[in-house]
Parts: structure tokens; sequence; C-alpha cells
């Protein structure tokens, strides 16, 4: 299973937000791909997924896949 | 009202109380041109040599090695162009840490060679000397310690791993704070952050490095810094260092204690909050955390609100709405950031109160978009 975020538009920290709200509506070992155009949210996904100790799948052209591990 | 307690002294400092005395004699007796042969020039060319004197002595370079620039950002274009032009025969590169200060990447440009930083912010330092031992470096670039985040850049090793690269060192957030190891080749600083006057850059350039203006020379400070000099202010840069370097043991003492409790509470007291730097080996009076979930602007007009005058990295907060480059190069949080930087004037109150009243205010932030 894989659910979509559009955060195109938004600023961060409103995408990692989302993230965040969206992670316990998804199962362990399914994916949140994170559409996000905001420069901020290269560095800030990846540094969420290490905070909060979530695998970051893939990021590549404004969008992020994130696993939920746990 | 509260009272205010500014924690923004790595964007400057209040005027030193040495500066400001010799700053008002100065502008009565320091005002003509240096280079002029009458009474009132003499005058003025013996100040601004006795400011050069006392600035060196605060470098520990002699004073023919020292030009006085007008700001620490026109000493690293002036310095960095006019090493890239004496060596263009030997190639055009530029390596320099991924979090150098943006007057480093503005003259750098397209010639320069970045190297990463780990999560605390310092130079992968193998792959530094690997990028130098190429040929066709014209110059290596490396802070004495990062200006947002406090971590110390490993400046004796870089210069042991520059051979005869010339190590350029952005000294500009440790002067007047504590010592830089030795070993470069050039040094650039800049007196508003030791409690100095605006308008006062230092480039200090070890003899045997081969420099040469990169535009129009006139006569003065040897074509690196063009225009009548501000003799008043630069006594005033003098003087200030001066006074600080005498009190910086005790300030060091002091801040290092501070910034430990505020490092220990804050990591305590809110949640989801991300102190970043190196803990140890880095700068005394500087600390930076990021809190997840909270937007930066809304944090510092907040702490603004409170008293407290602090920076931040955010996107948000600066004007091209890109985060910082120095927390993007180290992977770390760059909304919710907060930079507190403490000032000579900086009280055990102020850091206590500041201590007290964060936790709320993210906490408030944060409920306002349900987290």
């Amino acid at each position: 299973m894989n659910l979509e975020l559009d955060c195109r538009g938004l600023l961060c920290p409103l995408p990692v937000i989302k993230l965040a709200k969206a992670l316990p509506t998804v199962a362990v070992g399914d994916t949140i791909t994170v559409l996000a155009d905001d420069p901020a949210a290269a560095t800030d996904i990846p540094a969420w997924c290490r905070m909060r100790s979530q695998e970051l799948v893939s990021a590549a052209e404004n969008a992020y896949a994130v696993r939920r591990v746990s | 009202m509260n009272e205010r307690a500014y924690l923004d002294a790595a964007s400057a400092e209040p005027l030193h109380p040495a500066a400001r005395e010799m700053l008002l004699s100065a502008v009565d007796s320091g005002w003509a041109d240096p280079v002029r042969l009458h009474h009132e020039g003499r005058t003025a060319r013996l100040l601004l040599d006795n400011a050069r004197a006392v600035l060196a002595q605060g470098l520990g370079v002699r004073p023919d090695e020292l030009y006085l620039t007008t700001s620490g950002t026109a000493a690293i274009h002036a310095g960095l162009s006019a090493v890239l032009t004496a060596r263009r025969r030997v190639g055009g590169a530029v390596v320099h840490s991924a979090v150098e200060h943006s007057a480093v990447l503005h003259t750098a440009g397209e010639a320069g060679v970045e190297i990463g930083v780990d999560l605390h912010g310092r130079v992968d330092l193998d792959a530094f000397a690997a990028a130098v031992r190429k040929p066709g470096v014209a110059v290596a670039v490396l802070q004495s310690a990062n200006h947002e985040v406090g971590t110390r850049q490993p400046i004796e090793a870089a210069a042991a791993a520059c051979g005869p690269v010339p190590l350029f060192v952005d000294a500009a957030a440790s002067i007047g704070h504590e010592v830089v190891s030795d070993g470069w080749s050039v040094l650039t600083a800049s007196a508003h952050k030791w409690g100095g006057p605006a308008g006062v850059g230092l480039l200090a350039v070890r003899k045997g490095t081969r420099i040469a203006p990169a535009w129009p020379m006139d006569e003065r400070e040897d074509g690196l810094s063009p225009g009548f000099p501000d003799v008043p202010n630069l006594l005033a840069a003098a003087a200030a260092l001066q006074a600080r370097l005498a009190e910086a043991a005790e300030l060091d003492r002091q801040h290092r204690g501070w910034i430990a409790e505020i490092r220990q509470r804050v990591g305590a007291d809110v949640p989801d909050v991300e102190v970043v730097g190196d803990p140890e080996d880095r700068l005394p009076h500087v600390l930076t955390f990021s809190c997840l979930y909270v937007d930066g602007e809304a944090l510092v007009t907040a702490l603004d609100a409170e008293g407290f005058s602090v920076s931040s990295g955010s996107a948000c907060t600066s004007s091209t709405l890109r985060p910082s480059h120095v927390l993007a190069a180290m992977g770390v949080l760059t909304h919710g950031n907060v930079r507190v930087s403490l000032a000579r004037t900086t009280t055990y109150g102020e850091i206590d109160r500041f201590c007290r009243v964060l936790p709320g205010i993210v906490q408030r932030i944060r409920a306002e978009v349900g987290m």
C-alpha cells in the first residue's frame, strides 16, 4: 500500500506535519509518498525520517517515499 | 513589555564600552586623510598605525601582514580574489567546505569544489585533503568555526593537508572569542562580531603568500581595500578587540557553562527538538537547535515578543525562502530553527528565563497546527 500526500505549494514545516499526521493511518510496512516542492522539504523530510526512525525509501524530483517501520 | 535579552551576538555584538569611548574621542582626532603630510594627516596616520598594530597583535600577525577592509565580507571578497589572481597560472579551483559563509561561496562561484560535512557540520577532512591535492587548485578555504552551529573546523589538520596550496581561513566567528589554530596563509575577521563597530574587516596575509589585487588599485592598503579609511572606526575596533581579548578567558568559561545548561534544559524540556553542532569541539557562545513541526518565523517572532532576540536558519526567516545552506549540508532539520548566541553583557537570569519560556512557546505554536 502507498498513500500519496500532495503537499505541493505548501511551505515547511507543513509537508512534514502532514507526513507525521498521516503516518499512524498507514500500516507498518506501507509507504507514504510526499509530493513537496518547497526546497526545505529536501532536507526536512529525510531529517524527520532520521529523528523518527522511519525509512526514507527514495527522494527525487520533489517526491519523497517514506516507509513506516514502527 | 519584558526586559530585552539580546541573544544574537553572532550576528552583531553591541558596541564594547572601550570601543565607544575610543570612537567618541577618535572622531575628533582621526578624521583627516592619513596619506597627507600636514599635521592633521600625520595625526590620522599615527592613529591608523596604532589601530593596525593593536589589531595585528590581537590576531598574532605582524602589522605589515594586516590589511584593513570595510567589512568581513569585503575582506573575504578582496583576499580570495587576490589569491585567485596571483595563482591563476597554477589553476582556478577553490576547494571549500559546504558550510562556508556566503561571501566565500559567492567569490568561488563556478570555480568552487564543495566538500561535504558530517551531521555536526564538520568538514570531511579526507575528502578535503584529496580535493586539495588534485591539480589546478588555486586555494583551499575553511572557516575556523561555523557561524550558524558553532562547530569548530580542523584548521591545523587542513593546513597540514594543503601542502603548497594556500589555506584561506574565515575566522569571523572565532576572533575575539577564542584562539584560531595556526597554519593558515590568509585569515579574515569582522569587528562587529567582537563588539567593535560595523564597517571594519580584517584581512591578514602571511608573508610569502602571493596576492595580486583583482580590481583597479589605489594607494590604500596595497590596493586590497580601496578608498579613504575610516580611522575612528578602526581605532574603535582595535580598542574593542584588546578589551575583549582581556575578558576572553572569563567569558569563555562563563559562556560554555551557560550554553551547556541551555543545551541540557532545551533537550529535557522541549519534546522533539534536535540540538545541532558538535557538543564539545565548538565555539563558546553559540547554540543552535531545531524544533520539529514549528515554523521558524513564528518561533522567532514569539520569542521576540517575550523579549528574546535570536536568529534562525529556517527558510521562512530568509529573504530567499530557502533554508540555511549550513543546516541543509548537515542534513539536520531546517524548520523551527533557533540560534542563540551570548554577548559579553548576557546574564544568567536571561539564560534562565529563556529556558523557562521556550517550552510553552513551542507547545503553543505546535498546538496551532494540531501537533
